[in-house]
């Protein structure tokens, strides 16, 4: 058996191959004095027209293979390669020190990349790697060093790299490409993009050893899960062989029967919607069948910024999932933040268990105008529609009654205003910390629905902070105390007529789909890719066998025994 | 010499298409124009070069500065604000 590498999967499927280490030419930039400025400067010249050529030819290729939006990136590039102030920057440097231009194009490519680096925003940072890619490609030029002789695969392998540029990345030929995997990148890196526009599998952030590989060693990798197998042996492969099938086939026609409702086989209807958190998710939830959304985060309106964003802004965005999501039922979640980010306009500060202490709902004391804004912003956008809002991290009573004050305050002042204002908005909560499953019946005089977000109530539940890389296995949302409080929840609601939703990981996970349908779970909301397994899952089970398997689960001792009695029903 | 102070609304700031589209109106007109970024109290960098403003770090909300001199200084500046205030295009208003 091998162990397997965990990082980050990008884009979903099995890949089982050889594994090509890519790495790209590195020229080794050396400086040389006393050169003869005239000499470079008209040497660069050369070098950024043959640089713009290749380019404009690499972007009618991605045009052409992959699509408009991936094309982009390379008409970014040539804007790069006409910028005034890197080209003068560079001839500044040839004139002035009189080195080879080279050294003096590495020289400002570094002073563009460690300025973008220093930038906090993910996809201004992102920018440095566009910058080098330019750099290398004129060093190219200037070192006649052939990017077309450059060895590449002919057989069908997975590219394993330590990072991969769009350029890196387009010249792959499609038919021989079966998955990339990178050790460095995240989920909007350009590896990620072009993957699933491939429909290529890949994992990034995999802390694997590139030097460590040997040429044309087996690996598997998952794009689901983001976990490659180095050397696996012949049951890994066999397994994964299996997993690789089945994958395949269930993907297709799960996909293919995913916006068809979920009905058990004696005729009971649940509602499967999608986390979400952005318009990208929100179309891709709809591609995967996604009846509505059963969680959308807000926290994106307010990241990365220093001031709060203003109510027209916040319209705008919502708006624009909205239109996405059309008449389908959607809930929002309010603001769900804390000491663990860095939001200095909404008085955050750094806390030692920010997990534990002012955050989302219980902001309501100090700033309840920051719910107030995004009451209001939510009614104007959501005029219309089947809107839902519900607020996070209950604990207490008082909240609730609190937040559904500040919620019918909103709607007055629009009235006032003369604004619209959506009507027939239901109000709910989420159930994430123990004190409030176990409150249920005084809470829901107040509210229309509960949501339960298991990954924090397993977290508040078992006391395991699940970004503890040392207890994170501990946290499973089948532990049998998380499985009482999720049962008591809905039999609970249930008798005061409150319908119950799940947005936890849980939600997605088909071991846990006969315990929760047979607990009485009115919605299941998961991410988008998890929709087309879970609606399969759910056709292929019976309600009333549902309930006894969910009595019986309850019975159980531990999170092992829950789990490997559940696994029977996996089919 | 004309100057102005204006908010970049646009979701993805001073970044991606709102970018290019700003460095190209500004390359369009002959004149000398200067960006700078007043939320992130920044330096004045040339408005014509892409990587100078991208090293801004202009993000949703931010307010900046745009200065312009020479011939058709005006008129130049009466384009990037158009720009920046139809949020790069994109407005349906």
């Amino acid at each position: 058996m091998s162990p397997l590498v965990k990082g980050i999967g990008v884009s979903a499927g099995i890949a089982i191959g050889p594994g090509w280490v890519y790495r790209p030419i590195k020229v080794e930039v050396k400086r040389f004095d006393d050169c003869d400025p005239l000499g470079e400067t008209t040497r660069l010249d050369d070098a950024l027209a043959e640089a713009k050529s290749q380019i404009s030819e690499l972007r009618v290729r991605t045009l052409g293979v992959i699509g408009k939006e991936e094309a982009a990136i390379f008409e970014a590039h040539l804007m790069f390669l006409d910028d005034p102030e890197f080209i003068t920057a560079i001839k500044g440097i040839i004139d002035e020190q009189k080195i080879n231009a080279e050294a003096a194009v590495e020289e400002v490519v570094e002073h563009f990349a460690g300025e973008m680096l220093a930038l906090e925003d993910e996809y201004f940072r992102a920018r440095a790697q566009d910058i080098r890619d330019i750099g290398q490609r004129v060093i190219y030029c200037l070192s006649g060093v052939d990017t077309k002789s450059l060895e590449l695969p002919k057989e069908p392998v997975i590219i394993l790299a330590d990072d991969l540029t769009p350029s890196d990345t387009v010249q792959f030929d499609r038919r021989v490409l079966l998955g990339l995997c990178t050790v460095r990148g995240g989920p909007t890196s350009h590896t990620a993009i072009l993957a699933r526009s491939l429909g290529v599998p890949a994992a990034v952030c995999v802390p694997f050893r590139l030097d460590e590989i040997e040429k044309s060693a087996l690996v598997i990798l998952d794009g689901r899960e983001g976990e490659l197998t180095i050397d696996p042996s012949d049951e890994q492969v066999s397994a994964a062989k299996t997993n690789q099938t089945v994958w395949q086939a269930d993907w297709q026609t799960q996909l293919a029967a995913a916006s068809k409702p979920a009905v058990t086989l004696d005729g009971h209807t649940v509602e499967v919607v999608a986390n979400i958190g952005n318009v990208g998710d929100a179309r891709q939830a709809i591609e995967y069948g996604a009846e509505g959304v059963g969680l959308l985060r807000t926290e994106f309106l307010y990241m990365d910024r220093q001031t709060m964003p203003n109510e027209e802004l916040q319209v705008s965005e919502y708006k624009e999932i909205f239109d996405v999501m059309g008449n389908r039922p959607l809930v929002v979640r309010t603001l769900d933040i804390g000491g663990d980010k860095e939001v200095a306009y909404l008085g955050l500060n750094e806390e030692p268990n920010p997990f534990l202490g002012w955050r989302a709902i219980r902001m309501i004391s100090e700033r309840p105008e920051v719910l107030h804004n995004q009451f209001r912003a939510l009614l104007r956008a959501g005029v219309g529609i089947d809107l839902r809002i519900m607020i996070p991290l209950v604990s207490n009573l008082d909240e609730v009654i609190k937040a559904r004050q500040i919620l019918d305050e909103a709607r007055q002042a629009l009235i006032n205003e003369q604004l619209p204002a959506a009507e027939n908005v239901q109000f709910g909560i989420m159930v994430e910390v123990p004190s409030a499953a176990l409150m249920i019946e005084h809470i829901a005089g107040y509210v229309d629905f509960f949501s339960i977000g298991t990954n924090d109530l397993t977290q508040y539940t078992l006391a395991i902070d699940r970004t503890n890389e040392r207890v994170a296995d501990l946290a499973s949302p089948f532990h049998p105390a998380v499985i009482q409080l999720i049962a008591r929840t809905i039999e609970t609601a249930r008798t005061k007529s409150k319908w119950v939703g799940l947005c936890g990981e849980m939600a997605g996970d088909p071991l846990a789909t006969p315990l929760l349908l047979g607990l009485g779970l009115d919605e299941f909301s998961m991410a988008p890719t998890s929709i087309p397994v879970v609606k399969q899952v759910i056709r292929n089970l019976e309600l009333k066998e549902c309930r006894e398997i969910a009595r019986a689960a309850l019975g159980l001792p531990s999170s092992e025994a829950v789990k490997e009695y559940l696994s029977q029903f996996i089919v | 010499m004309p100057s102005t102070e204006i908010t970049v609304n646009h979701s993805v700031g001073l970044h991606a298409r709102p970018a290019a589209e700003f460095v190209k109106t500004a390359s369009s007109y002959p004149c000398e124009i200067q960006i700078c970024n007043l939320t992130a109290e920044g330096q004045l960098v040339n408005a014509k070069s892409i990587l100078s403003v991208l090293t801004l770090g202009v993000y949703q909300g931010h307010r900046i500065q745009i200065d312009a001199e020479g011939e058709q200084a005006n008129e130049a500046l009466a384009a990037l604000i158009e720009l920046v205030e139809s949020n790069f295009g994109e407005d349906e208003k």
